[in-house]
């Protein structure tokens, strides 16, 4: 599996991204400038989380309209797979490539700290090393992912079986406990928490893996 | 052209900022307070002349940047 990392500035999560896929895919990771126009060849693209641009005017907001975004959506249109992670899924609401917005935490209050989700779905690249309704735990660190769309997209969202992840216990406020959503073609991933962050027992653990372990499976 | 836009967070979107404010305001003593909604002004100046042309830029603008749709609503005044 190929995959690519866009360097966002003020992003901060992106060599962690680059850590996780290195050493899961033993393979060089592409890092791409924001202000680049064109993809490499590339299985995967990760947009990793951080504050870029300073959070100025909304999270996501100010990077969803970067000259490479162009790029990553016709990725994503031709079926080519992206992991929005935290900032990245901010990012990915605000460019379209998913519904909903992610708001300020409902206790107002940044949360950093190791939460449990639920495995909703294994229909995806992303999920299907994981088994339906197992717990894994993720570090979240957001003040803003607080999830929001009307209750006719959550409806379809769920209907659809487009929420992949859910909180065990609401750290934010998301509505219906969601953490993590998948695109209309299921190509598209945005989560809150971070995959990237468990893939090494260093680190804290490694329930991330299966994640990454997936989407080599299905995109080498 | 000066143009000021008001942008604020759709009816129904719980803002929980706005709540604290509202609660520390009451804590403050302002027992009056109910509601309160919290939301962005932004100023802008524009090379035109033409107030059309104007409103229509900046719903454009509102559209693709200044406001997220799925959450918020804006209002465009313009000064000349």
């Amino acid at each position: 599996m190929k995959s690519a990392v866009i360097v966002f500035p003020a992003a901060n999560c992106d060599r962690d991204a680059a850590t996780a896929l290195e050493q899961m895919t033993g393979k060089k990771t592409q890092m791409v400038w924001h202000q680049d126009s064109e993809l490499p060849d590339v299985d995967l693209v990760v947009l990793p989380g951080g504050f870029s641009y300073g959070d100025y005017l909304r999270c996501g907001a100010m990077a969803s309209q970067s000259k490479i975004m162009g790029a990553i959506k016709q990725h994503a249109e031709k079926g080519g797979a992206v992991l929005a992670v935290c900032n990245g899924f901010q990012i990915a609401t605000e460019a379209g490539l998913l519904p909903g917005a992610l708001m300020r935490n409902a206790g107002l209050k940044f949360v950093c700290k190791p939460v449990a989700l639920k495995v909703e779905e294994t229909q995806s690249a992303f999920t299907r090393k994981y088994n339906q309704g197992q717990t894994v735990t993720f570090p979240v660190a957001h003040g803003e992912g607080n999830y929001y769309a009307d209750d006719a997209t959550l409806d379809r969202l769920e209907g659809e079986g487009r929420v992949m992840f859910r909180y065990q216990n609401n750290p934010n406020g998301s509505a219906r406990d969601i953490a993590g959503i998948l695109s209309e073609k299921r190509n598209v991933l945005g989560m809150m928490p971070h995959p990237e962050r468990v893939v090494d027992p260093l680190t804290g653990g490694i329930d991330g893996r299966a994640m990454f372990q997936g989407l080599i499976e299905t995109l080498s | 052209m000066k143009a000021r836009v008001f942008v604020t967070l759709k009816n129904g979107v719980l803002d929980p900022q706005g709540k604290a404010i509202g609660h520390a305001l009451n804590g403050l003593g302002f027992a009056s307070v109910g509601d309160v909604r919290q939301g962005k002004v932004i100023d802008l100046e524009l090379a035109e002349s033409d107030a059309g042309n104007a409103k229509v830029a900046l719903k454009e603008m509102c559209e693709k940047l200044l406001a997220n749709t799925v959450i918020e609503k804006y209002e465009i005044e313009l000064k000349s």
